[in-house]
This record gives C-alpha cells, sequence and structure tokens, in this order.
C-alpha cells in the first residue's frame, strides 16, 4: 500500500517537473528568437540602407540642377545617420568594423556640410567632386560585400546569436561565416583609406598642434615624483604610486595616485616639462560651509600658483557640496575658449579636489589676434532683433571644422530663456547659437 | 506685467523711507556668503523670493541661482543704483531687504507641499499658490518634513552640466558603478571618461543610451549588473567626467587583462592602466 502511494507520488511529480521545464524552454527559445529577430531586422536594415545610399550618391554624382542636389545631399546624410544607429545595434563591438562605421560617419559629415550650403553661391568643387566620386565607389563595394553576406544569412539560416557566441568563446577555429563576412567588408573599406580620400574635405584633417608650449626637456620619474607629491599636496610617509603611459597617449605622460584613509588621489603630469594635465583628490564632503563666491576665489588663487594668469570666470555650478568652475584665458580682454580650464572645490573647508588643464596645454601658444573687420555694433545687427543683449565680449572659438575664429559673443535674453550668441567678427556669420541650460527639477 | 512691476517699483522707493527705518528690528535673513550664479540653497531661495517680490524674477523660486536669476539681480542692481556684478553681496542684500519682504513661512510652506506658487509683493500670497496633481508620495513627504520644520530649505531643483539630464547621469551612473563598482575613484570616472569618448568617437553611436546599450560593448550590460542600483561615488564619478575630467588620455576601449578573451582587444594601442583596467585607443 505505502509502495503504490510512493509511486503514484513520484511519478505526479516527474509530471510536474517536466511540464514546467518544457515551459521554461519555450519561454527561453521566445526570448531568444525575440533577440535574435532584432539583429536580423538591424542588419537587413543595415543591408537596405547601403543599397539606398549607393544608388543616392549615384543620382547626385549625375545630377546637374542645383535646386535638387541640397535635398539629395540632406537625404545622404539621413541614410548615413540611420545606417550608422543600425550598426551599433548589432553585436561588432568586439569584431575590427571602426573603418565602416567611420567611413559612415565621414559620409555624414561631408554630405551635412555640401547639403547646408548655399551652391548657387558656391558650387561644388572639382576637388568635393573627387571625393564624392571616392565614396560613390566605396559605398558600391561595401554594398556588394555586404550583399553577399545578407545572402549567405537567408540562405544559410545563419543566426546572429551564433556571431554572438562564437565572439565570446573566441574560437580560434570557429568558423563563422557572418563574421567572415563583416571582416571581408572591413578589409575592403580599409584599402580606402589612404590615398583616395581627401582629407581636408572631410573635415578630419582639423588636427589641432597639439601640446605645442611643452617644451623639449623630459623630467625623470624620480623628478616627477617630487613634483606629484607638491602638486598633491601629500606628505612624505603617504606612497605615490608613479606610472608611465603606453604607446597609445597622445602626450607621453606620467601618472600619480595614492590611497590614504578614505582619501584617494590621482594625476596626470606630462614628461615634458611636468605640467598637470587632470588632477582629482575623491573623498567625502560634508556640508557646505563656505559660499560659491569664496570658493572661486580659492580656485582663482590655486591657479595663480601654477602660474595661470589673467583668466575670466565662464561658468561656475554648485553640485550638492562642490563647487565647480570654468575659466578662460584671457589675451587682452579676448577670451580664448578652446583653452578652458576646469578647477573643482570642496565647499566643506574648501580644499581644491580637482583640475583639468589639458585643453590648455593642448591648445595654448601664443596666437596672433587680429583686431575684428567689423564692429561690435554692426556684429550686433546680426543678431536675431527679438533677442535682448545683456552682455558681451571678444572670443578666440572654434567653429563647426575645429577652426579658430575670432568672435563676438553676446549673452542675452529672449522671453524667459538665455543664449549665448556667436558672430565671426570677420565676416559678420552667426557662428553658433548656444541656449543655456536651465535648473532641471529634482526628481 | 510690465505695468505691475514698473508700478510697484514706484511704490517701492516713495515707501523706501519707511521700509528703511522698519528695517533695524528686521532679524538678518541671508547668510553672510556673497551669492553667486551656479549656487544653490536656502539663500538662493530668499534672493529670488525677495526679486520677485520686486518683480525682477518670474521664473520658479527653485533655489538654483540659473541664468533667470543673474538677469533679474543684475536688472535690480542697475535700477537701484549698485555695481552691477550680478553677485549679490553685502551692499545689494542689504538693498534688497530693506526694498522687500520675504514671508519666510509661506515659502516654506508652499516648498514642503511641492506646491506651484510665486512670491510677488502686493498681492495676496494666499492666491499666489496652486495645487499640483497632489501624489501619494507627496504626502508622504509633507509630514515626514513638517517634523523637520527648521531644518534647512532644500532647493527644489539642480543643476546639470550643460546637454546632460539627470536621467543621462542616473543611466551612466548605472554602467559605471555595474562595471567597476570594485575599482578606485579615478577608475569610475575613467569608465565614465570612455562612454563620453565614444559619443564623440565617429566609431560609435552619437548618444549615450546607444553606446551603453550597445550589443556587447559592456560586460555589466550583457549580465545585467548595470541594474544594481549605483552608490554616490559612481554618480560623482559620472558628474566630474560629463564636467571635463577624463583620467584616460582620450581612450575609447578599455579592458580588464585578467579576463579578455579577445586577441584584438590586446592588438590596440594601450594608452595606461587604471586600477584593473587598461584602457587604449
Amino acid at each position: 500500500m505505502f509502495r503504490w502511494l510512493l509511486i503514484t507520488l513520484l511519478s505526479l511529480g516527474i509530471v510536474g517537473v517536466s511540464v514546467w521545464g518544457y515551459q521554461e524552454h519555450q519561454e527561453k527559445n521566445a526570448i531568444l528568437i525575440q533577440a535574435e529577430n532584432s539583429y536580423q531586422r538591424s542588419f537587413h536594415d543595415l543591408a537596405y540602407y547601403m543599397d539606398l545610399l549607393h544608388d543616392k550618391i549615384g543620382s547626385t554624382l549625375a545630377m546637374n540642377s542645383r535646386e535638387q542636389l541640397s535635398p539629395q545631399l540632406a537625404e545622404i546624410w539621413r541614410l548615413t545617420s540611420m545606417a550608422h544607429g543600425n550598426v551599433g545595434q548589432l553585436p561588432l563591438t568586439l569584431l575590427p568594423f571602426n573603418k565602416t562605421e567611420e567611413f559612415l560617419s565621414q559620409m555624414g559629415d561631408f554630405s551635412y556640410q555640401t547639403a547646408i550650403r548655399d551652391l548657387e553661391k558656391e558650387p561644388l568643387s572639382d576637388k568635393e567632386l573627387q571625393t564624392f566620386e571616392s565614396l560613390y565607389e566605396m559605398s558600391g563595394d561595401i554594398e556588394s560585400e555586404l550583399r553577399k553576406v545578407q545572402n549567405m544569412v537567408l540562405n544559410e539560416n545563419l543566426r546572429w546569436m551564433d556571431v554572438q557566441l562564437a565572439l565570446v568563446n573566441n574560437d580560434e577555429q570557429a568558423d563563422n561565416t557572418i563574421i567572415d563576412g563583416f571582416k571581408t567588408v572591413e578589409k575592403t573599406v580599409e584599402g580606402y583609406s589612404e590615398g583616395k580620400m581627401n582629407a581636408s574635405l572631410m573635415g578630419t584633417s582639423s588636427k589641432k598642434d597639439g601640446f605645442s608650449i611643452l617644451g623639449d626637456e623630459k623630467i625623470s620619474k624620480e623628478e616627477a615624483k617630487k613634483k606629484i607629491r607638491e602638486l598633491l599636496q601629500v606628505d612624505k610617509e603617504t606612497e605615490i604610486n608613479v606610472t608611465t603611459t603606453g604607446d597609445g597617449a597622445t602626450v607621453p605622460l606620467y601618472s600619480g595616485s595614492y590611497q590614504k584613509n578614505n582619501q584617494s588621489g590621482y594625476i596626470d603630469i606630462t614628461q615634458n616639462g611636468g605640467h598637470p594635465l587632470t588632477m582629482m583628490i575623491n573623498r567625502e564632503v560634508t556640508e557646505a560651509k563656505i559660499g560659491l563666491n569664496k570658493a572661486t576665489q580659492l580656485a582663482e588663487q590655486y591657479l595663480q600658483d601654477l602660474d595661470f594668469e589673467e583668466l575670466a570666470l565662464l561658468e561656475s555650478n554648485q553640485y550638492d557640496n562642490v563647487g565647480v568652475f570654468h575659466f578662460i584665458p584671457q589675451v587682452d580682454d579676448v577670451w580664448i575658449y578652446p583653452d578652458v580650464i576646469q578647477v573643482k572645490v570642496a565647499l566643506d573647508n574648501g580644499d581644491i579636489l580637482g583640475l583639468v588643464a589639458k585643453d590648455y596645454f593642448e591648445n595654448h601658444r601664443d596666437r596672433e589676434i587680429h583686431s575684428p573687420k567689423i564692429t561690435e555694433e554692426e556684429a550686433r545687427k546680426e543678431v536675431n532683433p527679438n533677442l535682448k543683449i545683456h552682455e558681451n565680449h571678444l572670443a578666440i572659438i572654434e567653429d563647426d571644422l575645429g577652426e579658430e575664429v575670432l568672435a563676438y559673443v553676446f549673452l542675452g535674453t529672449l522671453g524667459n530663456d538665455s543664449y549665448k550668441i556667436f558672430i565671426n567678427a570677420e565676416s559678420g556669420d552667426e557662428e553658433r547659437v548656444e541656449k543655456l541650460k536651465q535648473a532641471e527639477i529634482r526628481y | 506685467m510690465k505695468v505691475l512691476k514698473t508700478g510697484m517699483l514706484i511704490v517701492f522707493i516713495f515707501s523706501l523711507p519707511f521700509l528703511l527705518t522698519s528695517q533695524e528690528t528686521e532679524v538678518k535673513a541671508f547668510s553672510d556668503q556673497v551669492i553667486q550664479h551656479g549656487a544653490t540653497g536656502e539663500d538662493v531661495i530668499e534672493l529670488q523670493a525677495r526679486l520677485q517680490y520686486l518683480g525682477f524674477y518670474n521664473g520658479n523660486i527653485d533655489g538654483v541661482f540659473g541664468w533667470g536669476t543673474y538677469w533679474a539681480l543684475r536688472n535690480f542692481q542697475y535700477e537701484f543704483g549698485l555695481d552691477i556684478d550680478g553677485l549679490a553681496g553685502e551692499e545689494t542684500k542689504q538693498k534688497l531687504i530693506s526694498a522687500s519682504e520675504y514671508n519666510k513661512q509661506y515659502v516654506r510652506e508652499q516648498i514642503n507641499k511641492g506646491k506651484d506658487f510665486t512670491h510677488y509683493g502686493g498681492m495676496d500670497m494666499e492666491k499666489q499658490t496652486k495645487e499640483k496633481n497632489p501624489s501619494p508620495n507627496n504626502q508622504g513627504q509633507e509630514t515626514e518634513k513638517n517634523n523637520a520644520k527648521e531644518e534647512d530649505l532644500e532647493p527644489t531643483a539642480v543643476n546639470v552640466p550643460q546637454g546632460f539630464s539627470q536621467n543621462d547621469i542616473k543611466l551612466m551612473a548605472n554602467a559605471v558603478y555595474g562595471e567597476a563598482r570594485g575599482e578606485p575613484y579615478q577608475g569610475q570616472v575613467a569608465v565614465a571618461a570612455v562612454i563620453l569618448n565614444r559619443v564623440e568617437s565617429p566609431s560609435f553611436p552619437n548618444t549615450i543610451s546607444g553606446v551603453i546599450f550597445e550589443p556587447r560593448a559592456f560586460t555589466a550590460v550583457s549580465d545585467g549588473q548595470i541594474w544594481l542600483t549605483p552608490n554616490e561615488k559612481a554618480r560623482r564619478a559620472v558628474l566630474d567626467a560629463i564636467n571635463g575630467w577624463d583620467p584616460t588620455g582620450e581612450a575609447i576601449y578599455y579592458f580588464n587583462p585578467n579576463t579578455a578573451t579577445s586577441d584584438w582587444i590586446w592588438s590596440r594601442p594601450q594608452i595606461k592602466k587604471i586600477g584593473k583596467h587598461i584602457f587604449c585607443m
């Protein structure tokens, strides 16, 4: 009797577990299929947009009427950004696919810049047409390679989940057709990246001179350690760990860090000259005891001690109990925006908690600042008449292409919003309009 | 509003002598800090309320010294013949105190109750408040805050870096906490900086969410650790990165050398090692 009861119970248990297991399995499959489908959709969308992109570039090349050209270029710009978005949704991050993404982004920049230009006044130059032709060729190659991959995916029912698995396990012998296909696409683009592309037209040539004021004198690791101790203001007892940067760094650095009780610090100084680029100290900051204005003075004093002089306060902000300040160096009352310096101050006792002088050391040099070609009054006329101007100054700013230009900066209000307007001091063009941020409601 | 403003101004200029005499007995209101653009806190609430009382300030009384407050203060300084520097220093504060009234009890009550309100002079205060959609949450807060009546008033808004929202910061803090919660502070700032560098880079999506949720980009996203609740340290690290701190030297990749499985990632030019992560181009 007892035995029969046990057998019944156990078999019921087995049936129950199998039903549950089957349901779990079903659910897992449903989710896998859903994930797979979203990958598939991104992939086929990508292939479709590349098709379309190639066609559009082709028809733009053949186009003669200028009225049609700008909308076409805008369409190309839209397609590149759609395609770029799709690439970002595929699990390709660990697969070298940068070149193709860069192609899309460059294509986008190029078409945008030409689309917004008044082509009546300034038609496409021969060089630009050449660039366009090589972009056409390139997009054609990418298109045909992608089509091959797409064809294989459809014919052989390849799944993106397998790509993901192959990339996770990184099997050497993993013969994954999709991965191979994408590698071929990447190779195709790589062939173009040097030579055919006219860099200056793609808006990528705006390489800064970069760190020209550092000097040639290298400091040794020992000297660096001493300097770091000084800059971080730590005593002799605290251990400082100094490391050097590898090949990938844009400028060779010594990095120092320390850990003491609940406080840690980190600093980057240049190997040439030993200038501080980034400094930060982390500790609990208790209730604010000093005002933002006092903190500004402390920050200014700190920068003066580091030999940064003639600074204008661009922005000051209180985040909880710290103040963050953006300072702009001035030369003869011209604000040099690219040389911005940031300082962070603890509002409980006024300690300096951070410094960013990377932009300063990267961009600073003895600039030749020409006097403006148009007067302030003339520049004022270029500003939207509905805007009420309250403040203005002259400044060196970077334009869309990353070139430095002299500009009048106007601060004003329109309705309840504040704006910053940059008017080119040579041509009177409106370089940029920035809406200044408002505080956000605390949620 | 213009008519109201000038009307009020006239009233005030005429009543200035009376106000000045009565001011002697008034309690000193502001703390002694010089209030500057970007500041937050109770002093700013009072500054905004007083400026609004005089009709200079039409924005929300939220306790954050933003651009609206700045222009209002400069207008006030102009109208009252003070140096126009946009700073609420000793002299400016004295002038404000003597020219305006600050109904502290009223403002405190409105803020604690989470109501929409204004603080214009010459109008019945009770008519200047209106109930927001009451939510059960607010009720709880109300009783809680009433108990701690003499606590400092908290601003109802916060500063956020230009181009970012609190939610962007929250999302990044989630990612940083999931990816690097065992790392030193600079290591967390570095991870946040990599996310921002990727947004800038042409080879990556152009939005923060696009970069974070790119498939296979971050392990914390793949295994769900991104949904852990981040701590204050991660949030601070994100804020620092957004404000321009980048200890990585413009890196767009990083990996943990002990667990990295991809050969390709090793082939990237390395910049430096922070904590357990190697940062590279």
